[in-house]
């Protein structure tokens, strides 16, 4: 019941800023049509097929990173204006404050990526089943869950914004650009192809084009088994660290 | 003293780093008892609430809160009070109901009971007509009425007011007053509270203690604090024992303190 209230606010707040909604949307798009049909013919003529279709799940995964890693950190928020406080004088675990917080992030960017797969379908992408897209979310929410649970573990160690610009630019984009959500895994240069093996991001995004386009390059069993066992790291770390903040 | 202690604090110590904003101050309030807690800034009143409300733990020392000590049991001393923050703690981005609703939820208030109460208070705060309102639209006296009646929501032994009264028209401040008055009187609540109001404190407190640069330095009736310094107000004893120089820079000090820590640990 009381994560439940935590989810519900984290659900609340996010339906209440129609502006954040569409400003986050706004990216993936922009990347979806100007690299998706920049590329497209270049990509078709290489032998790989639709670039759109391989563009598509790396997109929802562009958009899941953001959101998720987003709502994470904006625990820093809550300490700034003083919400974090009363979480923290009301009789309930820190660990199950920092659950409700991240399965309400989670749920948030999960709805944030099906959005973006819905606009994508909308602008030329063809998922090759029904039954992929309704699989598929659940795999979103797991994702969604590995990147809050590292937002709020970077927001435990911040204490203001000013760490922010950095963390996007050295740790967010980085895992973005890196995960072969923008270009197949096969193939790559073997220091780039290490990197994208240490990435989590490349496993949903794999997991994601295995459900959709039925393509996978680590192979679905794999995906999950190295998401599943990521998010219970990062969750463990995040409630570490969230139990040591001092206001 | 015969009444039973529910506030027990012995040989208490914050050190941030090499600063030590609280100082081995030992205190105690009596169950029922209105009880203020003087300061200049950054005296320690801020960093000593935060420790009896589980916020932050001793360096070294005991406290006790209704029987529990904060750093073994928290939660069942965080349901023996409720705490009205010296800047605001609310939620912009819900309404004032719902800022209720949440706070009802976290602390297992049942369902009937809470909505019985949240209308309650929020009439008597004189938010009611507003419930559905974002707290973003409330003015800042409005935020602090209802952190009030969020505070009271789980109806408390204990109720910590970081200087609650800031910033609000005496209308308000009395009637908050009253009603804190009476809510001590008819259920006993305990109340603990800091303010730069010195008439505020000569009105209403059973006791006071005055704290400066971490330690305790006067404790007692108001009576006694100006019989013992021989002045005529309250405010005139506070000065005597606190001295006129004005030590803003003593708070940021352990502010800055705080702060570096915080950096480095980036």
């Amino acid at each position: 019941m009381k994560i439940y209230i935590l989810w519900l606010r984290q659900i609340k707040r996010y339906l209440r800023s129609k502006s954040r909604i569409l400003g986050s949307l706004a990216q993936p798009l922009l990347f979806l049509l100007a690299m998706g049909y920049g590329f497209g013919s270049v990509f078709q003529r290489a032998g790989e097929g639709n670039y759109i279709n391989f563009l598509a799940p790396g997109i929802i995964g562009m958009s899941i990173i953001f959101t998720s890693v987003f709502t994470g950190i904006e625990i820093i928020w809550d300490r700034q204006f003083g919400f974090l406080k009363e979480m923290m004088v009301a009789p309930m675990s820190r660990l199950n404050i920092m659950i409700g917080r991240t399965v309400g992030g989670a749920t948030v960017a999960t709805m944030q990526g099906v959005i973006v797969l819905f606009l994508s379908i909308l602008f030329g992408f063809h998922p090759y089943s029904v039954v992929g897209i309704f699989l598929v979310i659940p795999v979103m929410f797991l994702v969604a869950l590995l990147f809050t649970a590292l937002g709020t573990m970077i927001a435990s160690l911040l204490d203001d914004m000013q760490g922010f610009q950095l963390i996007m630019n050295f740790l967010i984009m980085p895992l973005f650009f890196l995960s072969g959500a923008l270009f197949p895994l096969d193939g790559l240069p073997k220091a780039l192809s290490i990197i994208a093996k240490l990435d989590p991001l490349s496993y949903g995004v794999d997991a994601f084009r295995s459900l959709l386009i039925n393509s996978s390059h680590y192979g679905l069993g794999v995906d999950l088994v190295v998401l599943s066992l990521i998010t219970a790291i990062f969750l463990g770390l995040g409630g570490y660290f969230f139990k040591k903040i001092q206001i | 003293m015969d009444r039973k202690q529910i506030i027990t604090v012995k040989n208490l110590t914050k050190k941030f780093g090499d600063v030590t904003a609280v100082d081995d101050i030992s205190f105690s309030v009596g169950e029922g008892e209105i009880f203020a807690f003087l300061g200049p800034n950054g005296a320690g009143k801020s960093t000593t609430i935060k420790i009896l409300t589980t916020l932050l733990t001793p360096t070294t020392g005991e406290v006790s809160i209704n029987g529990n000590d904060p750093t073994v049991n928290p939660d069942l001393v965080r349901r023996s009070f409720g705490i009205v923050f010296q800047d605001t703690s609310l939620d912009d981005e819900l309404t004032a109901w719902e800022n209720m609703e949440f706070h009802g939820v976290l602390y297992d208030v049942p369902k009937k009971l809470r909505r019985e109460r949240i209308e309650q208070l929020l009439k008597f705060v004189e938010l009611w007509d507003r419930k559905d309102s974002l707290v973003k639209e409330f003015s800042g006296g409005m935020k602090r009425r209802l952190e009030i009646a969020r505070g009271l929501l789980h109806h408390p032994k204990i109720i910590f007011l970081d200087e609650p009264t800031l910033g609000l028209d005496p209308q308000t401040r009395n009637h908050m007053w009253e009603y804190l008055k009476d809510l001590n009187k008819k259920e006993g609540t305990t109340i603990f509270f800091t303010t730069h109001y010195m008439e505020e404190a000569d009105r209403i407190a059973d006791r006071i203690a005055i704290i400066d640069h971490g330690k305790i330095i006067a404790s007692g009736t108001s009576r006694e604090l100006k019989e013992k310094t021989g002045k005529d107000s309250l405010e005139d004893a506070f000065l005597s024992l606190t001295g006129n120089t004005i030590r803003d820079d003593s708070a940021s000090s352990v502010d800055n303190m705080r702060a570096h820590r915080r950096m480095w640990k980036r």
